[in-house]
C-alpha cells in the first residue's frame, strides 16, 4: 500500500512526466491552447495509457519473456498501442457516441504521443508488478493531464498579453513551461521509490 | 526550378529553411530530454538520423506496394525495426551513451519528425530523393540538438564534451560557478524558448 501511494505521489508531482521527464511534449505544446481540448486530450491519454500498460505488461511477461523474444519489445509495444488506439476508437464510436465526440479527434494523435510508449517501457524497466504498473500508468497519466490543464489555463490568459514580437508563438510557450517546471521542482527530493 | 538542382534542394531544405525543430517544432521530447551534454545531444542526433535515412529509403522503395489504408502502421513497424537495430548497436558499441540516453532511445519510434517526413515525402517520391530528404531532416535535427546542448552544457556545467572528466574541456577557470538552471529540466524549456527567439530574430533579419 505504501509503495502504491508513493508511486502515485511521485509520478504526479515529483517526476511529472511532462515537466520533469520530457515525455509527451508534442501534445503538451500542441493542444494546450484551449482548456476544452486540453481536458479532452487528458481524458483520452488517461484511458489509453492505462489500457496500454495492462496489455503490454501481460504480453511482455507471459509471451515475450518465456519465448526469449524480448528484443521485439519496441516493435510489439508500439503495435499494441497503435492497434489499441484504433480499437478504442471503433468501440467508443459504437457504444458511446457522446464520449466519442469528446475524445474522438484526440485518439489518433495518441499513437505518436511518446508518453504512452514511455510508460509501458518504464513499467518493465522499473520491474513493477502488474498492480504497481497499472497504478504507475494512471499516476503518470494524471501527471500529464495536470501539466496540460495548468498550461492551458495559463495560455488562455497569455492570448491577451502583449508579447515581444520575437517571442511570440512557441518561444513564449516554452519559457512559460520552464517557469512551470521550476514550480514543480519544489517537490524534488520529497519522496523516492 | 531546374531539374538538375532537385537533389541539392532535397539535401539542403531541412537544414535551415525547413528545419524540423526551429520551423516545425517536431521531435521536442528527445530534444529537451537528452541535451544536458553535447555528447548526448550529438549521439541522439546521429541515432535519429540513421533511423530517418533507413526509414526514408525503405519506405520510398516500397511506396508502390504499401496499401494506403494501412500505411501508418507499416511506417511505424519500419521505424521500430530500425530503432531496435540502433538500440542494439548502441548497447554493444557505446554502452555509456546508451545508459545516459535511457528510455529516449526506444522513444525514437515516437519522434513525429520521422513519421512526418515519411508520410509527407518518402511515401510519394523516388528512392534517391527520399534518402536525401532523410539525410537533410536528420542533420537539421542534429543541428538543433547540438545547438541546444551547447548552450546548456556551457552555461550549466562550464564544460564542452563532458560529462566524462577526462575528455571534458573546462572552459572557465576554477572560479567558475555553474548556472545550475540550465542543467535542470526547467532550464531546457527556457533555453529552447530563448534559442527559438534568437532563431526567429535571425530569420527575420536575413529574410530566410
Amino acid at each position: 500500500m505504501e509503495t502504491l501511494l508513493s508511486i502515485i505521489f511521485i509520478y504526479i508531482f515529483v517526476e511529472n512526466f511532462v515537466l520533469q521527464r520530457f515525455f509527451g511534449i508534442c501534445p503538451f505544446l500542441g493542444v494546450s491552447r484551449k482548456m476544452e481540448t486540453a481536458v479532452g486530450m487528458s481524458m483520452a491519454v488517461i484511458f489509453v495509457m492505462t489500457l496500454a500498460t495492462l496489455v503490454t505488461w501481460l504480453l511482455y511477461t507471459y509471451v515475450l519473456v518465456p519465448f526469449g523474444l524480448t528484443y521485439l519489445q519496441i516493435v510489439t509495444f508500439i503495435l499494441v498501442i497503435a492497434s489499441l488506439v484504433q480499437l478504442v476508437e471503433t468501440v467508443l464510436r459504437k457504444i458511446s457516441p457522446t464520449l466519442y465526440q469528446g475524445l474522438g479527434i484526440f485518439l489518433p494523435l495518441i499513437t505518436t504521443n511518446c508518453a504512452v510508449l514511455a510508460v509501458t517501457l518504464l513499467a518493465i524497466r522499473q520491474e513493477f508488478s502488474l498492480v504497481e504498473s497499472i497504478v504507475f500508468s494512471i499516476a503518470a497519466a494524471i501527471g500529464f493531464a495536470l501539466a496540460l490543464i495548468i498550461m492551458a489555463g495559463i495560455r488562455e490568459r497569455l492570448e491577451m498579453a502583449e508579447i515581444p514580437e520575437v517571442l511570440q508563438g512557441s518561444a513564449v510557450t516554452l519559457i512559460t513551461a520552464g517557469i512551470l517546471s521550476i514550480a514543480f521542482m519544489g517537490f524534488q527530493g520529497m519522496l523516492t521509490l | 526550378m531546374q531539374p538538375k538542382n532537385v537533389y541539392l534542394q532535397d539535401l539542403t531544405r531541412g537544414l535551415v529553411k525547413e528545419n524540423p525543430v526551429f520551423v516545425s517544432l517536431l521531435g521536442m521530447c528527445p530534444l529537451l530530454g537528452v541535451t544536458g551534454y553535447l555528447f548526448y545531444g550529438f549521439g541522439m542526433g546521429m541515432a535519429t538520423t540513421i533511423v530517418m535515412i533507413g526509414g526514408s529509403f525503405i519506405v520510398a522503395l516500397l511506396r508502390n506496394l504499401i496499401p494506403p489504408q494501412v500505411r501508418i502502421p507499416i511506417f511505424i513497424i519500419i521505424i521500430a525495426t530500425f530503432v531496435t537495430v540502433i538500440e542494439m548497436a548502441l548497447q554493444a558499441y557505446q554502452p555509456a551513451l546508451y545508459e545516459a540516453l535511457g528510455v529516449f532511445v526506444p522513444l525514437i519510434v515516437c519522434n513525429c519528425l520521422i513519421l512526418g517526413r515519411l508520410e509527407a515525402f518518402s511515401s510519394k517520391k523516388p528512392v534517391i530523393r527520399s534518402t536525401l530528404d532523410g539525410v537533410s531532416a536528420g542533420i537539421g535535427f542534429t543541428i538543433a540538438l547540438v545547438l541546444l546542448a551547447l548552450v546548456r552544457e556551457v552555461f550549466g556545467h562550464g564544460t564542452i564534451l563532458g560529462p566524462d572528466p577526462e575528455g571534458a574541456i573546462q572552459l572557465f577557470g576554477p572560479n567558475f560557478e555553474a548556472m545550475t538552471l540550465f542543467a535542470i529540466p526547467a532550464g531546457a524549456f527556457i533555453a529552447l524558448g530563448l534559442l527559438l527567439a534568437v532563431v526567429n530574430l535571425l530569420m527575420k533579419r536575413f529574410n530566410i
